[in-house]
């Protein structure tokens, strides 16, 4: 059965997904053997350097990674469908750049106590308001979208609308940029080259709440995907209340994006990219399989960008928005050439 | 106002009915398209909506739906106001195939038939084994068992509109409504269509309403015809009534076409005058074929006698190898034999060029 070899597939994908948290812990300027790894977050009285290392400065990233992969491939799958594009994501339809804004009028223009403490001092409500901001500021521009949605039909149209409200958004951006200070700059930029390490144990439940609940609308809507999938007139006549319908998952889109935007900066790659490489992988276009699927890949990319970051081993730690591409576009490029020709662009 | 359920929806003798319905577009004007329609489809029957582009066929569908409110007037869908159904209640009623394309990704003919079981399943869309009986009876009812585990997107056009049908039949609707179901597909599969059609309203008792431009298989298939003739006048019929009674020639006659009665399809209407060239004999399908032949030629054919300016007359002679022709120009005594359509073809050409060159 088909279905049988995706299931077994994203079980193989949960457990590569779990090892990879595990290699994520392991690796980094001071390497800890799995069994310490394993011991640490058993809470096995081990060296309670490594103990410190893995549960305080790395389990809070790789945990971020995690959620923020997922999230990403979850909010593009959805657009994905939604639009019945495969260029769509987080990024082409400008909702990147919508939470970029709102990050940036948090950051940038927010009171005169200093942008370069933002990072450093940001308390768990510093955190919250820059999640909701990135959020707001995503859907948004989901919600002009949507209203231009039901004029316009033509997907094109769309994503010619979306990169235009992208254009706007980092005109908007680089204007704050300019009036700016410094220091609120710099952090602004760090925010913009990705990172998965920015987060602490204490902000992580701000991230999960957001994704759980994005998850969680969802989870609810695969049905009603499968059916949007295929169009409005067609969901309307299987019963589908297509508008609240669409809504529901776009507002789900747009806590997911805004959330792992606020957090890890603008990771375009993922949203687009891993709802491809998890339909091809699945070969199929269930939503109950595709949510999970594409929410699997992303976590696994995220975590090899990660893993990748702190390669090099003198300290250094690159930023992860160029890292994923590079790791990300070969093998999704490959894949691409390896399916049929009538695979290729397919939803 | 009570909730009708679905024996209520089984006993109703009537599957569609509209009275007094006006259709159109509230907008800053108002824009009529047809007004004063009355129809009525009853289980078991095929209703075929003909009609000129632009006539309002889509608009009529739409109204008759529920998902356009009528200017005027009610339609009842299985005795229910059809405007008051909720979006769950029209699912369960009317299924409807229109001509979008898809884009179906990986979806398979089973998955793409399933999706009419939408109305019926769980919050998570899990088929029950009573659901999937309904899915397989719905693609053997359209004849496509062979291919249930194919990819949707790997069909040919007949094959697609056919597993689209069988979706629309897996929603286990009373109404089942076909929007230019032919639209997209080579002959042989418009014929299919229609008998596919036909046998879902005889043997499964829907009632089906197909909106078609192929108004030859509309005037074979449909039990009732319904004719917007794009001057806001709706008609309801027998086909052969509408037919006769010179409705549908009056709809669809335009410059350089008309509605022959004899064949029922429409024919080019050539120039002023043209010549004639009488047949002679024969019955079956070569003096079919020979009309058509002489009418492909630009040339009237004529029966015996019609025609006293006839350039030509033409004997047909059925033999064992082939048929044979005996070409006989008007006004002369010669004869020219032609031993195949294609050099009775030549013969009639060559004689009319000549007839043009002396009359010039």
């Amino acid at each position: 059965m088909k279905d049988r070899r995706a299931r077994l597939l994203l079980a193989l994908l949960a457990i590569v997904t779990v090892l990879l948290v595990l290699t994520d812990l392991a690796l980094g300027s001071v390497r800890i053997p799995l069994r310490g790894v394993a011991r640490a977050i058993l809470g096995f009285d081990t060296d309670s350097t490594w103990r410190t290392i893995v549960l305080i400065f790395r389990l809070p990233k790789a945990l971020t990674a995690l959620a923020a992969g997922a999230a990403l491939a979850v909010s593009g799958l959805i657009l994905q469908t939604v639009f019945r594009n495969p260029l769509a994501g987080p990024d082409s339809l400008g909702i990147g750049a919508g939470a970029s804004v709102g990050v940036a009028i948090v950051v940038l223009a927010a009171g005169s106590d200093g942008g370069s403490a933002f990072f450093a001092g940001l308390g768990l409500a510093g955190y919250a308001t820059m999640t909701i901001a990135a959020s707001a500021g995503a859907f948004l521009v989901l919600a002009a979208i949507l209203l231009l949605a039901r004029r316009v039909e033509n997907g094109v149209t769309l994503l010619i609308v979306g990169l235009l409200v992208g254009y706007l958004a980092g005109s908007l951006v680089s204007l704050l940029v300019y009036f700016g200070s410094p220091q609120k700059v710099q952090v602004y930029l760090g925010w913009t080259y990705g990172s998965f390490s920015s987060v602490t144990s204490a902000q992580l439940p701000v991230l999960y709440a957001a994704v759980v609940l994005g998850f969680a609308l969802t989870a609810r809507s695969s049905k009603s995907l499968n059916a949007l999938l295929m169009g409005e007139r067609f969901a309307e006549g299987l019963g589908v209340r297509v508008k609240s319908a669409r809504t529901r998952v776009l507002l789900a889109a747009a806590i997911l994006a805004g959330a792992a935007t606020a957090f890890c900066g603008p990771i375009a790659f993922l949203g687009i990219a891993a709802p491809q490489a998890a339909r091809r992988l699945l070969r199929s276009s269930d939503h109950a399989l595709l949510v999970p699927g594409a929410g699997l890949v992303g976590a696994v990319f995220a975590l090899a960008a990660d893993i990748a970051s702190q390669a090099p081993g003198n300290g250094a730690v690159l930023p992860i928005n160029p890292l994923l591409a590079l790791i990300g576009a070969p093998i999704i490029l490959s894949m691409f050439l390896r399916g049929s020709s009538r695979e290729r662009g397919a939803l | 106002m009570s909730k009708p359920d679905a024996s209520e929806a089984v006993l109703s003798a009537c599957a569609l009915r509209a009275r007094g319905l006006s259709l159109g577009w509230m907008g800053r004007t108002e824009r009529v398209l047809a007004s004063g329609i009355e129809l009525e489809l009853r289980p078991g029957e095929v209703g075929v909506l003909i009609g000129p582009n632009g006539s309002g066929k889509s608009t009529l569908l739409r109204t008759l739906m529920g998902l356009l409110p009528p200017l005027a007037g009610e339609v009842r869908l299985c005795g229910s106001d059809v405007t008051r159904l909720s979006v769950e209640e029209r699912s369960r009623r009317a299924a409807s195939v229109f001509t979008d394309r898809y884009d179906s990704g990986y979806f398979s003919v089973f998955d793409i038939v399933a999706f009419g079981r939408y109305p019926y399943t769980d919050a998570r869309g899990r088929l029950s084994d009573y659901d999937r009986v309904a899915v397989h009876e719905a693609i053997a009812a359209v004849g496509l068992e062979s291919f249930s585990e194919r990819l949707f997107s790997e069909l040919s056009d007949g094959e697609r509109q056919k597993a689209l049908i069988a979706r629309a039949v897996a929603q286990d609707c009373p109404l089942l409504v076909l929007d230019e179901p032919t639209a997209f597909l080579d002959a042989p599969a418009r014929v299919e269509v229609f008998h596919l059609a036909r046998s879902l309203a005889r043997e499964k008792n829907k009632a089906l309403v197909v909106s078609t431009h192929d108004i030859d298989h509309a005037l074979r298939f449909a039990d009732k015809l319904w004719l917007m003739d794009g001057a806001h006048r709706f008609r309801e019929g027998a086909p052969e009534d509408l037919a006769t009674g010179g409705q549908i020639g009056r709809a669809f006659d335009g410059s350089g076409f008309r509605f022959d009665l004899a064949s029922g399809s429409f024919k080019s209407i050539l120039l002023a005058a043209p010549l004639a060239v009488s047949i002679e004999n024969g019955t079956g399908p070569s003096r079919i074929w020979t009309e058509r032949l002489v009418e492909r030629l630009g040339l009237e054919a004529a029966r015996p006698g019609e025609r006293a300016d006839a350039i030509a007359s033409v004997a047909i002679e059925d033999s064992p190898g082939g048929t044979l022709f005996a070409i006989r120009p008007a006004g002369s005594d010669a004869m020219i034999e032609a031993a195949s359509y294609e050099e009775l073809a030549d013969a009639l050409r060559k004689l009319s060029i000549d007839l043009h060159i002396k009359t010039n």
